[in-house]
Formats: structure tokens, C-alpha cells, sequence
């Protein structure tokens, strides 16, 4: 990977058989770092998460997303100053990454002005991911861990409501700074970390065994989608690609893991409504779903069935019928539920403007995923970068405008139907039983990078490899810090009560793949 | 109407009242329970279910929050015995009970909104932001259901020309026509005043633990152990207390006028058919609606006064 891609301002991105057009641009000068991110601006490239590392040099990574394909910027740090310059005043999720970047290695965002600890919540002494070696990676940032700055909101009658980390139902753990007058929210404010699991340091020095293992243990609602671009990532930097049968029941497992966390989320916005036969109806499809992936791929939230080179499951004639009538049975009756969502009056007068997502916001944060594509953001890896097997029965875009929870629902169920026609074309046209690769391997470290579309949006992968399969650096990004921001930026305006049930919509990880 | 002097059966009646609903206010929440899962698919978990974690509750020992006074301690045994004594007041097991004199609908009225604001003391008193908007958010519904509640008063009393309960029993008990759609009108108003009135659904949902969400709960966060029990079990006697005052005034068919032995077993008997009937009823609307727009609520009261104002003109128009 040490082409240029970008060629006097052209782009030149190398196509992949399986996932999307991607580059990894290597730049010695923060100056250069900083005209390629313009460039990216320019050509209308949304950030999609900012990563450090610590190898032989302190490097800080950037991955956007073209519609051309991904690009990540990898900027060498000068040993001496550790310094980066800051993205915010292009990209303005930026600013959340780089303090977690800061944190955890020690790295110094130049021109970031919210110099507030991010992931640091005061359980570590210097930056845990930081070089023992250097000296300036000590310094820990300014600000006191406790009684952590958020923006105060001023004004007659404007009252502060504090909410978690602790909730009162069993969920995870994550703060909300509410400023409100009466039931209004003025501003939202979310303090996230609070599950911080080092996964950074878990990744280093393992087999590429192990690293599946653990990538498909991430996040327990984005098992496929971390071990898919985990294992992309890795087939890249090694130089292969995986067999036709691989990629189809790799699409396949895919597909399934949207499904069911699509239905999990559409019961769950039903009861956080109020209507708790929803949650039950759904709840019931999804079990079902987990209960078919256990019999035929051997775990109910698909862990461990993708790895490096290929898959570790294989679909029988018997279990290709099952799947195929799952897929039947799945198709008529969210038919049904979608109908009675639809033709409730009481939860669409919830679900209608309520916790509206402007296109222009969405866009300027880089919102993906199904928050995206209801707020007018026409994204969709799967339909943007066709690649195999995806291009030959490419699902269509769902696509909507008008950005409120309704709007959401209506792209929540518009995707489960597209991933059912998916699926089932897949499962007709299998190909011969998939087969998993070796990898080559090879004395010098490679890199390789990935993104795929997950349930909730766009998650980026990349790896670093040693000699002997070994892993050095990995970084799984899924898209919730995004989301999060989108969700501070739709809640203004609200109710106060109506806020869990625009947090369902969006479903931001609270951990995420390691917030 | 003067006090007579107290019989020993009107005596063991009035004991009786206040155990049956001192004993089957739970019974009651677990039947709504038990429809609500049959209706979502769901595997009920029992009859006693309420029972059972009241006693979990009171066994656990009380923990109480920073900051907190007297009041916060005070609020749970004085909710409940409002509540508790409001259940003395009600007729059900005879029409003219032991306190009768001053089983006057507007008392009643006035009973549960000390309750409630007894309730909402104890919610403010820690100064969490939760207890506050519960404690607003109820005393926000509560002030506009309030209106419709008394209007309904007013069209039932109709009758009578008198808003002592007893003599309501008593006169759309007697004589008059089975059907008065005055007092149709007044049972859907009372409907939503009900559900307006006990945090149910669509007004609030018992079962949330979105704490941003909460009216009911929100104001009990802080409480736990026997104090938490004492308020919950006060909120299960209160919704019981609705139904039987709505059954007395719109269903009062059985209530025995003499009470003896038998006719309090009859009229028992009677009277948990209805309540497990009405219990249904409550656990399909909650199971057919989604939550109201906690702005909306204005609009649902609204209903309710226009409802029961509806019937108190009707009586005038169509039945005198």
C-alpha cells in the first residue's frame, strides 16, 4: 500500500473483490495532513473516525469516506512534539476522536479548543497506550477528571437535569447533561467511556486466531460487522481475497445480524412509546432469528463464524431450505407489524416530529447509517460500492428526508425487507461451499483497512500485522460516536420526555466498539 | 343526617371494607398484569406477584438518600394512611357504611389530593432532579383532571341532589331508568379522569424505567425497602378505590342495602366479578394505546371535561 492514491488532485483507489475502494495514504508533514483532509472536505469525504497507534513511530490515522471509496490518512508523529494538527475546523466530530486519541496515547491536538478529558475519567496516571519511553507522553491533560466541565446553559428558569451514568433501567452506562426549561431540552450534552475496554491493548501481540475471536466479541450487536471488517482488513494487508463461496455466506451473516438488531430496535422504540405488545411481537421474530442462527451456524449472535481468509460455516441443502423459509415467514409477518405501526395513531403521533435530524446537520457530522439515510444522506456501502457478491443483487438504498423518529422506523423496516430479498438471492445462487485461505505471510509489516456497512451504520476496520501472522495494532471503529453527536444535535426543541425515545432511534452504542 | 349509633354489623362491615381493599388492592394490580402479558404474548408471573414484592420490600431494610428531612420519611405512612382511611369512606360492601355522614364525593376528592401532594412533598424533598419533574409532571395532570373529576361528581349527584355518596347509590339505585345517557357520558369521562388520575396508560406507563419518561415512578425513585412498599402499596389501594367509586356511581347494581352476613358474601362476590371485568378492561386499553405526548395530556383532560360537562347538560336536556 505505498502507491499515492491521489494523483495531482485525481483519485486512485484500489477496488477490492469483496468490500469497498479503499487507500492508505502515508504523510510525513502535518502540513500535508492538513491539505490531503481539505482536499477530502472538498470532495465531500465525511470523517469517520480518528485512531493513533504506537509502533516503531507514534502515528495518528484518519479514515473518511468518499463516495468513491475510504481513505485513511496515516500522519508519522514527530517523537519530539507528539503534536497533530487538530481536524475540527473542518470535520467537526473530530474533536471528540482526537481527545480520545490524546488520552490514550498522549498525542497533542494542536488548535483543538475543547481540551476536556474524553476517555480519561481519572483511573489512569499517563495515557495507557502511550510510548513508556517518551517522556512527553506523560504529561496528562489539564482539566480535573472529577466534576467534568460541561457546557452550562444560562438563563431564567434554565435547570440542569443530570441522567446516569447509572439508569434506572438495566442498560449501559452512559452520562446525559439535559439543560432545560420546563419539559424543553435547550441542549444535550453526553459524557460516554464509562466502559472504556481497552480493546486497543487486547488486539496487540495476538495471533490472527485470536484477533477473529476477539473482533467478533467487541460488541455483542456487531459481531459480524467487527469480524467481517476485522477479517477485511487483515485480507488486504495480506494481499488476498476470499472465495466466491465465502463472500456470499459472509454477505449472508451480514444481512442477518441487520435484521435481527433492526427488529430488536423497531420492538423496543414500540415500548419506550408506550406500547408494550410491540416489543413482545418483535422480540418474538428476533428470537427466532438468533434461534435459526444457533442450529445453523452455531451461535445465536453469530460469534466466530467469520475469520481471516474466509468463514468457518458452511450451509447445507438442508439448512439453505430453513433460511429460505425463514426468510418467507420473516417477510410476512414484519408485513403485518410494519401495517399496524403504520396505521397506530397514538405511536406515530410519538414517532412525527419528533427528534428531528437535519439533512445539513447529518451531513456536516458524516452521519451514516440508518440515522443518515433518514435525515436525506444517501449512503449505503452496499449500494454505493458494489462489490461481490453484493453488486449482483444489489439491495436498494432506503432513503428518507424528513429525519424524525418516524423516519428512522420507516428506514428501519425498508431495510429489513431489502435484507430479506438479499438473502434470499443469496441463498439461491450459493455458490460452491466456501472455502477458507492461508495467508500468505511476509517478513516487513502490512497494513490493510476495511469498512462495512453494519446495522447501525458504517464500521471501519484496520490492522497492522508483524511478521508471523501477529497482530500489532488493530482499530475497530463502529459509527456511534457519530451517532451521538447526531443525537445531542436532534434533541434540542424536544421534550425531555421524548428523549429515550429518540436515543432508541438512533441506538448509539454506549460503549461502542470501545468508547 | 345525624350519626346513629354505631351497630356491631355496620362495624364488622367497615373492618371488612378496609381489609378487602387493604388485601385485594395487589390481587387487583396482578390481574392487570396477568391480562396485559396474555394480550403481549407474554408468560404472566402470577396472581400474588404484587403480593410477593411488596413482602420482598418490606423485609429489605430502608436506605435513605443525602440530604433528605423528616418529611421524606413521613410522606410514605401518611400517603397510605390517607389512602388507607379514604377506603373507610367508599361504600361498597353496604350502601350506608359506618362513616356514611362523611362519605361525601367532594371529601373523597379532596383525600386524594392530599395524597397526592403528600406524595409530591416527599418526592421534592430530596432535590433530585427526577423526584422534581415527576412531582411537577403529577401535579400538572392532577390539576387538570381535577375539574372533570368533579364535574363528574356534579352530573351523578344529579340525581340525588346531593353529593354524598350514599345517597347517589341510593338513587340510581332505585326507580329510575336503567339507561340514562347522562350518566353514559359521564362513565367514558370518568374513564380518562381514571386513567389520568392512577398513571396508567396513555397518560403514563406503570412498567417504564425510562426515568425521563416517568410521572408515577419518578416521584418513588429515592424510596426503597418498606417505605417504597408503603407507597406502592398505597397507589394499588388507590386505583382499587377509583374503580369502586366508578362502580358506584355508574354500576352500583348488588351493593347490598342491610348488611348481613350473606348479602356482604353476595355483594363481595358481586363486586370482584366487576372489579376483574374492569381490571380487563384497563389492561386492553393499555395494551391498544402508545404513551401520550406528555403535552398531549391537556388535550386527554380536555376530553374528559368536555365528556363530563357533556352529560351534566344532557341530564337536563334529555332527562328531567
Amino acid at each position: 500500500m505505498n502507491e499515492r492514491p491521489f494523483d495531482e488532485g485525481g483519485l486512485c483507489l484500489i477496488p477490492s473483490e469483496e468490500g469497498i475502494p479503499r487507500a492508505l495514504l502515508p504523510l510525513d508533514l502535518p502540513e500535508n495532513y492538513l491539505r490531503e483532509a481539505r482536499f477530502l472536505k472538498s470532495s465531500g469525504a465525511r470523517l469517520k473516525g480518528i485512531w493513533g497507534a504506537t509502533s516503531e513511530t507514534p502515528s495518528l490515522y484518519a479514515a473518511f469516506l468518499l463516495k468513491e471509496g475510504l481513505v485513511v490518512l496515516s500522519l508519522s508523529l514527530a517523537r519530539s512534539t507528539l503534536s497533530f494538527p487538530s481536524l475540527s475546523g473542518l470535520f467537526p466530530a473530530a474533536g471528540r476522536f482526537e481527545r480520545t486519541v490524546r488520552d490514550l496515547f498522549g498525542f497533542r491536538p494542536e488548535g483543538l479548543s475543547d481540551l476536556r478529558l474524553q476517555t480519561n475519567h481519572g483511573l489512569w496516571a499517563r495515557p495507557p497506550l502511550s510510548d513508556p519511553d517518551n517522556p512527553l507522553a506523560s504529561d496528562s491533560p489539564s482539566s480535573p477528571p472529577e466534576n467534568y466541565p460541561f457546557v452550562r446553559v444560562s438563563g431564567e428558569g434554565v435547570h440542569e437535569i443530570p441522567v446516569g451514568p447509572v439508569h434506572a433501567g438495566i442498560i449501559e452506562p452512559g452520562h446525559f447533561r439535559f439543560s432545560v426549561v420546563g419539559e424543553k431540552v435547550l441542549r444535550l450534552e453526553t459524557r460516554m467511556g464509562y466502559t472504556h475496554k481497552g480493546i486497543a491493548s487486547l488486539f496487540h501481540g495476538r495471533s490472527l486466531a485470536e484477533g477473529a475471536r476477539l473482533a467478533s466479541r467487541i460488541s455483542g450487536d456487531s459481531a459480524v460487522a467487527c469480524s467481517l471488517v476485522f477479517s477485511q482488513a487483515v485480507e488486504q494487508a495480506a494481499g488476498i481475497a476470499p472465495s466466491e463461496g465465502s463472500r456470499f455466506v459472509r454477505a449472508i451473516l451480514l444481512e442477518r445480524e441487520r435484521i435481527a438488531n433492526h427488529l430488536g430496535d423497531l420492538g423496543a422504540l414500540g415500548n419506550d412509546a408506550g406500547l408494550g405488545a410491540a416489543l413482545s411481537l418483535f422480540s418474538r421474530l428476533r428470537e427466532r432469528l438468533h434461534r435459526t442462527s444457533l442450529t445453523v451456524f452455531g451461535h445465536r449472535l453469530l460469534f466466530d463464524t467469520i475469520v481471516p481468509g474466509g468463514v468457518s460455516a458452511s450451509l447445507s441443502a438442508s439448512a439453505i431450505g430453513h433460511l429460505l423459509g425463514e426468510c418467507d415467514d420473516l417477510t410476512r409477518e414484519i408485513s403485518q407489524l410494519e401495517r399496524i405501526y403504520a396505521d397506530h395513531g397514538g405511536l406515530q403521533d410519538r414517532f412525527q416530529n419528533t427528534g428531528i435530524l437535519l439533512p445539513e446537520v447529518a451531513h456536516l457530522y458524516g452521519v451514516g447509517g440508518v440515522a443518515g439515510r433518514a435525515s436525506g444522506q444517501a449512503f449505503d456501502a452496499r449500494v454505493d460500492h458494489r462489490g461481490d457478491p453484493t453488486h449482483r443483487f444489489a439491495p436498494a438504498l432506503s432513503l428518507d428526508h424528513t429525519g424524525d423518529v418516524a423516519a428512522r422506523v420507516r428506514i428501519r423496516f425498508l431495510e429489513i425487507f431489502e435484507s430479506l430479498i438479499f438473502t434470499r438471492s443469496l441463498l439461491l445462487h450459493l455458490p460452491e461451499p466456501p472455502l477458507s485461505m492461508a495467508l500468505p505471510d511476509a517478513p516487513e509489516p502490512r497494513e490493510g483497512c476495511a469498512l462495512v456497512e453494519g446495522f447501525r451504520g458504517e464500521v471501519i476496520g484496520w490492522v497492522r500485522l508483524l511478521q508471523g501472522e501477529v497482530l500489532e495494532s488493530v482499530h475497530i471503529q463502529d459509527p456511534s460516536p457519530l451517532l451521538w453527536h447526531a443525537l445531542e444535535a436532534a434533541t434540542p426543541g424536544n421534550l425531555v420526555a421524548d428523549f429515550p425515545l429518540i436515543n432508541k432511534s438512533f441506538n448509539p452504542s454506549y460503549s461502542g466498539t470501545d468508547l | 343526617m345525624a350519626i346513629t349509633s354505631p351497630s356491631p354489623a355496620m362495624v364488622a362491615v367497615e373492618a371488612v371494607q378496609l381489609l378487602f381493599v387493604l388485601l385485594f388492592a395487589p390481587v387487583l394490580y396482578g390481574w392487570i398484569a396477568i391480562v396485559r402479558a396474555f394480550l403481549s404474548n407474554r408468560t404472566p408471573a402470577g396472581l400474588f406477584q404484587p403480593w410477593r414484592n411488596l413482602l420482598r420490600l418490606f423485609k429489605k431494610e430502608t436506605l435513605l438518600p443525602e440530604g433528605h428531612s423528616i418529611l421524606f420519611v413521613l410522606v410514605p405512612p401518611a400517603f397510605f394512611s390517607v389512602i388507607a382511611g379514604a377506603s373507610l369512606l367508599v361504600p361498597f360492601l353496604s350502601v350506608s357504611p359506618l362513616l356514611a355522614p362523611v362519605a361525601d364525593a367532594v371529601t373523597l376528592v379532596g383525600l386524594f389530593s392530599l395524597a397526592r401532594m403528600t406524595m409530591a412533598l416527599g418526592a421534592m424533598d430530596v432535590g433530585t432532579p427526577f423526584g422534581d419533574m415527576g412531582a411537577r409532571r403529577e401535579m400538572m395532570v392532577a390539576f387538570l383532571t381535577e375539574p372533570a373529576t368533579l364535574m363528574i361528581l356534579f352530573t351523578v349527584s344529579l340525581w340525588s341532589g346531593s353529593t354524598s355518596v350514599p345517597s347517589i347509590i341510593r338513587s340510581l339505585s332505585d326507580g329510575h331508568d336503567l339507561f340514562h345517557p347522562s350518566l353514559l357520558i359521564a362513565a367514558l369521562a370518568f374513564i380518562l379522569v381514571f386513567l389520568g388520575e392512577n398513571a396508567r396508560l396513555p397518560i403514563d406507563n406503570p412498567t417504564t424505567h425510562l426515568e425521563l419518561t416517568m410521572i408515577h415512578e419518578a416521584m418513588l425513585l429515592e424510596y426503597s425497602g418498606p417505605l417504597l412498599a408503603l407507597m406502592e402499596w398505597g397507589s394499588m389501594q388507590k386505583l382499587l378505590l377509583y374503580l369502586l367509586i366508578g362502580i358506584d356511581f355508574f354500576a352500583p347494581a348488588g351493593i347490598p342495602e342491610a348488611p348481613t352476613f350473606l348479602s356482604v358474601l353476595a355483594g363481595s362476590g358481586i363486586l370482584a366479578g366487576k372489579l376483574f371485568l374492569l381490571g380487563s378492561g384497563i389492561a386492553l386499553i393499555e395494551s391498544l394505546f402508545a404513551k401520550l405526548r406528555i403535552f398531549r395530556v391537556p388535550e386527554f383532560t380536555a376530553l374528559a371535561y368536555l365528556l363530563s360537562t357533556l352529560g351534566f347538560l344532557l341530564h337536563f336536556v334529555l332527562e328531567v
